[in-house]
């Protein structure tokens, strides 16, 4: 610790105290993030207590029995089966909130970035404060304002567009996406705001001096601009949508609106098959990797384009 | 006429639709909140429409209100206490870690740091089954409740600390170290005295960001819950949301939200104070939003 050396130079050298610095962190990093995804392969590679009917984890890689994974593949290539209709509909709705999520994101970042003015603090209290807002008790206004007598059906009814109120949580697509826009939606505004807050405003003023509309200088400068915020705007409302149970139970709680989160917290909780559960974990882990892979590629890809 | 032709033709030229379309995103984004509150100082039972104005539900209610319902206020300090936690270790463990990971530069720093970037793009739902199921199969001496509970909220939000200050750290770079190195210092007291305070500012943001995760987690506080005596506030949410007979939920809500945004206020105001004091000017809350951006992406 104490080394009676001097300057080895603080860059080079004294690697090893760097490292020693690093090292519980690293430590904390590995034995409770690696290795619970060793357990989680041996969990769905192993094997249930046919007493007991608890699961016990096979620890040998030689030994891993594929039942629940074949059981799960099985589900998810046969047309019609529930674990396919599940992951289809969990496709779908993280598809449209998040293009909706994107439509209402970019404008609000887009606006705040480049017109706040003196007005910029405060409208960047307002996008913080959701942060500090728990989802869930943003999930509980929306069951408030939902119910059959809540002031959604009141406003629907007096405009006219209902002749009576309606029951928005008894398993509504419609609520259930709302509900994933609302909760994640400051979580793409933020990092495009701050994307777009540091873009040269001197490439637009070129764009018009060269006879570019402030139209056509959105389109060929500022949106190819931000493509990568985009992107990384998009994962980081999908990553978490996919693995969302919450939402749906609390504004439908019916089967038809079940997403792949709902299935896992079935299995991993509800007791009975958790080796199903585990292979149902690595199967949505690696469906995101991919996913991941593709943004990390776009993202490089992007950024060569753009010579940047 | 012309002007709605103008602006049909030009809709980003002049930003009036965007003014509107704005403050129709915040209205919609904070109004339900705003709602929810109202309804938990109702004088009746209902959650939905509005009956009169009492704090009947925050105290004066014997049995069910949040004072008085042992489950609601076991749920706030519960998720209180894992918050402090979370904030007392994960903070020194990510600050560590980031300064250890910015200036080590071995073979083992690039998977390290990839290592700590995974947590941020992984799942809740996968980490929070992938604890479970090690807590329940192989540390098996780590009991589900709140020591599991705070593992987990330590391990996913250690990435958010080591973004924050490593990004602080290379905007310092490494001369002030050298120079008091060559002052003389050891590797310790250059840390300790050049380092550390220049690092203090992100070390408050860290802390608040830190606690404000903490709060807001669900999936993990329910993974690896052990009953309702180790729920937390969004816990609680989560399990009697659609059932719950009373506005003492919208009541538990708006005390941890009160509760959240003045120790946030009060953290806010400590960073800016530090801030101001090393110098630093310019736009505090522009700033703390990258910040929080930083930690976001």
């Amino acid at each position: 610790m104490s080394e009676p050396e001097r300057r080895v130079g603080a860059g080079r050298g004294g690697d090893g105290f760097w490292a020693g610095l690093a090292l519980p962190g690293v430590v904390w990093l590995c034995v409770f993030f690696l290795l619970p995804f060793y357990v989680i392969l041996c969990v769905a590679l192993g094997s249930v207590d046919p007493i007991f009917q608890t699961p016990s984890p096979e620890w040998n890689p030689l030994e891993w029995n594929t039942s629940a994974f074949e059981f799960v593949l099985d589900g998810l290539f046969t047309s019609g089966a529930a674990f396919q209709t599940v992951f289809l509909r969990t496709l779908v709705y993280v598809t449209v909130a998040t293009a909706l999520s994107l439509l209402i994101a970019y404008p609000v970042a887009y606006y705040v970035a480049r017109y706040g003015g003196r007005w910029k603090g405060l409208l960047l209290v307002g996008l913080i404060a959701p942060f500090f807002i728990s989802y869930l008790m943003r999930m509980l206004a929306w069951i408030n304002l939902l119910q059959d007598d809540g002031w959604v059906n009141d406003v629907l009814v007096w405009i006219g567009i209902l002749d009576a109120p309606r029951n928005w949580l008894d398993g509504r697509a419609s609520s259930v996406i709302l509900g994933l826009v609302y909760g994640y939606v400051p979580f793409m505004i933020l990092p495009l705001y701050a994307f777009l807050d540091r873009i040269d405003r001197s490439l637009l003023e070129a764009a018009r001096d060269l006879g570019a509309s402030p139209f056509q200088a959105f389109r060929m400068v500022t949106l190819p601009l931000s493509m990568p915020a985009i992107l990384a705007g998009i994962v980081i409302i999908a990553l978490p949508m996919f693995g969302d149970y919450y939402t749906p139970d609390l504004l439908s709680g019916a089967p038809q609106t079940s997403l792949i989160g709902n299935q896992i917290n079935l299995y991993i909780r509800g007791g009975q098959q958790i080796p199903v559960g585990a292979a149902l974990v690595v199967v949505l882990m690696l469906f995101l990797t991919v996913l991941m892979g593709y943004y990390l590629y776009a993202t490089a890809r992007a950024q060569r384009r753009l010579g940047g | 006429m012309t002007r709605l032709r103008r602006w049909l033709a030009n809709p980003w030229g002049r930003p009036r639709f965007l003014v509107l379309f704005t403050a129709l995103y915040l209205v919609w984004s904070i109004v339900p909140i705003l709602i929810a509150i109202r309804f938990s100082f109702n004088e009746g039972r209902s959650r939905s429409t509005a009956q009169g104005w009492s704090l009947r539900w925050y105290s004066g209610d014997p049995d069910l209100s949040v004072f008085h319902d042992p489950d609601l206020r076991l749920a706030l300090f519960q998720s209180l206490r894992l918050a402090a936690i979370a904030v007392l270790v994960t903070v020194p463990l990510g600050v560590a870690l980031a300064i250890g990971l910015t200036r080590w530069r071995g073979r083992g720093a690039g998977t390290a740091r990839g290592i700590s970037l995974a947590t941020l793009v992984t799942p809740e739902i996968v980490m929070g089954t992938a604890l479970l199921l090690v807590f329940i199969h192989l540390l098996t001496f780590i009991q589900l409740g709140i020591v599991a509970q705070a593992i987990g909220h330590i391990t996913f939000s250690l990435v958010f600390v080591v973004i924050i200050v490593r990004g602080r750290l290379l905007a310092i770079g490494p001369e002030y170290e050298e120079a008091a190195r060559d002052l003389g210092a050891s590797r310790i007291q250059a840390l300790r005295l050049a380092l550390l305070p220049m690092l203090v500012p992100a070390i408050v943001a860290s802390g608040i960001i830190v606690f404000a995760i903490s709060m807001d987690d669900f999936v993990i506080s329910n993974f690896l819950s052990s009953g309702t005596a180790t729920d937390t506030v969004p816990v609680r949410i989560y399990a009697t949301g659609r059932t719950a007979p009373t506005p003492a939920l919208n009541a538990l809500a708006t005390v941890t939200l009160v509760i959240t945004i003045v120790i946030a206020l009060v953290g806010f105001l400590l960073w800016r104070g530090v801030r101001a004091a090393r110098g630093q000017t310019g736009s505090t809350v522009g700033e703390f939003a990258a910040l929080d951006a930083e930690a976001v992406r």
